[in-house]
């Protein structure tokens, strides 16, 4: 009966943050090995330095502030950021550019503004796209997926993992490969610069770029995060609300569009599948420090992140826009949720 | 039988009794000890016979640990009792005034935990028609099963009870609600309905046990499916909610003539050998309680008063049982764990899902830390029902409850701030308009006096516009004062509609007529006051 005193309730708690975080790097496990399997080591590698850069970076601001650096490590929010981040980035990603990201996402976007709890933008894609928009070039330099009839075609190997430590701290090639071979633009990227050069969507799926709904390798991972976030809502680290909202928002937008000019506008499961619409679905835009918290605000949050995806690859500058979206959502959650307040238990409503 | 009883005088909302015995005086088991002061009050009976000792401050059932006065009786264990008053059997033939008294004679008040006094519950005004009587058998929170098995026991009296009570009100109908999770209960309940007769107008609903669903509120709202509104109480919706166990003490009360001295206690938490249900004594200190379960037998981390989501942990096992004590707990480090300090709010929103009133938890935590008073309450602060359920979901171990809590005192703290200063204001511009008027008559009667002077040698022309030029000051200074009485009066207007903060709008039932007596009591003394100023010169 040492520390007796303290407020109720006194039963032992049922959650833990540290624990929420766990489920979520579990979560984005199967979509993880998917990306290993497409697009080779460089993902692991990436994933690998974001971590020890975002940990480190996290624990030296924890010292800065006189914060306890353990309790900050050991929330893994820090790892979470690391990972999304890594998972955005292009397998093909210098080194210091992954450096540059994530201490801008930690430093910046999260420590400056109070830490974890207090950050209005998700540190990941705020990091993400600092780098998308400062270096361009380098953050659309993706591989080919690695299956066989479009390595064939290009006379291409699959890098070893090797080759990737090599390719990310060096930026040395294997022998014999050129960059212009190497690279490979993204599913949406390509269907963009298709379709400004006037091309029909039935004239530019004939590629043996594509598979069934999206880019080939691509449409697969986006089916294991989808695994991973029905874990997690499983789970109930997520409920359904944000994800839900947002596809629908996708869905609905790009339906309409599709639906007036199927030749000039891509079909919905397009969208769905390619970049990273369900990965952010799942796993960026749910992030709750930066979402909205009521639940009516969140359908609209989400809603309004899945027709601001299809406006922005549709008629933005730049090919994938989830990321752009999320930040957009982020900055209007807090007035959101300040209008969408739930009924309160014996308000409004005329009584009996 | 425990060697002390410590009976505190103020176990119940409202004023404290007044104690009727003293020191040194030998008592009966049912002997009233403490009489009601005041309306909102409630007397206080000898729970066994003996020698009251003391009349002195004891450490009493209290979050902080605080001690207050309490009748000490060392028990001679005779257990022999005072004559009693006769059994109201014929309850429905006599004057419901009657009733009432007895009701309020035995000390009885809602045994559910709030405490509040039976007698004034049950007497809502005229104006409220009940239609509704709900009785409340459902647990408050988990480990406590006393109702259960008070339902389980003694389902007879408690409907013998609730037929009194119905009587009282001129209810139409009877909810008896009960979670599921005690199907003997409902069974007992229901059986004894059916024997009593009473089917057509009594009912035994099952509830999903689903905390808290004893809250009066949350009842209401599960059995018929009304709101009762946000500042109001069960009345104004036609609905009176009682607790088995009061019900159960009205009866012994109407129909036997027995005061309320004992209770049904849960004593549970694995510190304890074995969980049991015990009638205890009113008085009965915990730490005899401890002694009669055969100790403490294991390493507890707390030992808690009331249920596990809302109770209070005792700083001492030496404070008595009272009749607002439903459970005690002795927890151990496993079912009580330290939770560790508190990390940052991740606004993950579970507080949110759970929250059984519909609120944020999470922005009246933000605006309690940055003592935002105003902000805490347009988040409607004063719903809360402090129920702990956003605390034990939150994944950050944040203490919410205590951080409303603590906004809820500073609320009331500061408009007591408030209303003291106004006092002293009103005061103080009294006082000034008092000085000046007198100030006022004091020069008319200099002139008054002059003016019968200057007329008696001659009445010259500078006398006159003398004269005339006072007038018009005179004028001049009944027209400011006219001005001020305005605004004083328009200010006073204001202050009767009702146009200060918030936070007297939300009070409890309980808490506001607390107010209103105390107001009354205030303006009374006011009153006083000014009559004293007047006369003083």
């Amino acid at each position: 009966m040492a520390d007796a005193i303290g407020s109720s309730p006194h039963g032992a708690p049922v959650n833990r943050t540290d624990q929420v975080m766990q489920q979520v790097i579990l979560a984005l496990v199967p979509g993880t090995v998917a990306m290993v399997w497409y697009f080779g080591w460089g993902v692991l590698i990436n994933m690998a330095l974001a971590s020890a850069f975002a940990v480190a970076a996290e624990a030296a601001v924890m010292k800065l502030r006189g914060r306890p650096i353990k309790s900050a490590l050991g929330d893994c929010s820090a790892l979470v950021t690391a990972l999304l981040f890594a998972i955005a980035v292009p397998p093909t990603l210098p080194w210091w550019l992954n450096l540059l990201g994530i201490l801008f996402a930690i430093l910046v976007v999260k420590q400056l503004y109070g830490g974890l709890g207090y950050n209005p933008f998700n540190p990941a894609m705020a990091g993400y796209v600092f780098l998308l928009v400062s270096y361009p070039l380098a953050m659309t330099t993706w591989l080919p997926p690695d299956v066989p009839e479009l390595l064939e075609a290009r006379g291409l190997v699959t890098l070893s993992f090797m080759d990737s430590l090599r390719l990310i701290f060096t930026g040395a090639l294997p022998l014999g490969q050129a960059w212009d071979a190497v690279s490979s633009a993204t599913p949406l990227d390509e269907m963009r610069t298709q379709l400004a050069q006037n091309q029909m969507i039935s004239e530019i799926r004939e590629s043996p770029l594509w598979g069934d709904y999206g880019g080939r390798g691509w449409e697969w991972v986006g089916n294991w995060f989808l695994v991973g976030g029905l874990y997690l809502l499983w789970r109930r680290v997520i409920t359904w609300h944000i994800p839900a909202s947002m596809l629908l928002g996708l869905l609905l937008s790009s339906g309409f569009f599709w639906l007036l000019d199927a030749l000039a506008y891509p079909f919905p499961a397009f969208h769905m599948f390619s970049g990273g619409a369900i990965l952010g679905a799942f796993f960026i835009a749910t992030d709750p420090v930066s979402a909205c918290t009521t639940k009516r605000g969140q359908l609209i949050y989400g809603a309004s992140i899945g027709v601001l995806v299809f406006v922005i690859r549709t008629w933005g500058g730049y090919p994938d826009a989830v990321a752009f979206s999320v930040l957009l959502m982020n900055i209007a959650a807090p007035t959101i949720d300040y209008y969408t307040q739930p009924r309160v238990f014996g308000h409004g409503r005329s009584s009996g | 039988m425990p060697a002390t009883l410590a009976i505190p005088l103020l176990q119940h909302i409202g004023m404290p009794a007044r104690p009727l015995v003293a020191a040194g005086e030998r008592v009966l088991a049912g002997q009233l000890i403490a009489e009601a002061r005041g309306y909102v009050s409630a007397s206080a009976h000898a729970s066994s016979s003996g020698t009251v000792v003391a009349i002195e401050e004891r450490p009493i059932p209290h979050p902080s640990g605080l001690s207050a006065p309490c009748i000490v009786i060392e028990t001679d264990g005779a257990d022999a009792w005072a004559e009693l008053p006769e059994p109201l059997a014929d309850y429905k033939s006599r004057d419901p005034a009657e009733i009432h008294e007895r009701i309020r004679w035995a000390g009885i008040v809602g045994l559910g935990g709030a405490a509040f006094p039976t007698s004034v519950k049950l007497n809502p005004g005229s104006q409220q028609l009940i239609q509704t009587l709900i009785v409340n058998g459902a647990e408050c929170e988990p480990y406590i099963t006393c109702d259960d098995r008070l339902m389980r026991e003694h389902a007879d009296r408690i409907l013998r009870g609730v037929r009194i009570i119905r009587h009282l009100l001129g209810a139409e109908e009877v909810l008896i609600g009960i979670e599921d999770n005690k199907p003997e209960a409902i069974a007992s309940m229901q059986e004894a309905v059916a024997e009593s007769g009473t089917g057509h107008a009594t009912r035994v609903v099952s509830l999903p046990t689903l905390y808290p669903s004893g809250g009066e509120k949350q009842l209401i709202k599960l059995l018929t499916g009304k709101e009762v509104p946000s500042n109001g109480f069960p009345a104004q919706i036609g609905i009176l909610c009682q607790n088995v166990a009061t019900a159960a003490a009205v009866a012994d009360a109407v129909l036997e003539g027995r005061p309320l001295t004992s209770r049904y206690v849960t004593l549970s938490g694995r510190g304890f050998a074995e969980p049991r249900n015990l009638e205890v004594r009113i008085g009965t200190l915990a730490s005899d309680l401890i002694t009669r379960m055969g100790g403490i037998q294991r390493e507890i981390r707390k030992l808690v008063l009331g249920g596990p989501m809302m109770g209070f942990a005792l700083a001492s096992p030496e404070v008595p049982i009272t009749k607002a004590a439903n459970c005690l707990l002795a927890l151990t480090p496993e079912e009580s764990p330290d939770p560790g300090p508190a990390l940052a709010c991740i606004r993950c929103g579970k507080c949110a899902e759970v929250c059984p009133v519909n609120l944020l938890p999470q922005q009246l935590y933000w605006h309690a830390r940055s003592k935002d008073l105003d902000k805490v309450q347009d988040y409607n602060l004063f719903d809360c029902i402090e129920c702990g359920c956003c605390a034990y979901v939150c994944p950050s171990h944040i203490p919410l409850v205590q951080y409303y809590r603590y906004a809820k005192t500073e609320s009331w703290a500061r408009e007591n701030d408030r209303r003291t200063a106004e006092h002293a204001r009103a005061r103080h511009e009294a006082r000034d308009a008092r000085l000046e008027r007198l100030e006022l008559e004091r020069q008319a009667k200099l002139r008054r006096k002059k003016e019968a002077l200057d007329q008696k040698p001659d009445i010259g022309k500078t006398a006159e516009s003398a004269a005339a030029g006072s007038a018009a000051a005179d004028a001049k200074k009944a027209i400011i004062e006219a001005a001020r009485q305005r605004a004083a009066a328009k200010k006073k207007a204001l202050a009767e509609q009702g146009m200060g903060p918030r936070n007297t709008r939300d009070l409890s039932p309980a808490q506001q007529r607390l107010v209103d007596v105390v107001d009354a009591r205030r303006g009374a003394a006011q009153r006083r006051e000014l009559e004293i100023e007047d006369r003083d010169p």
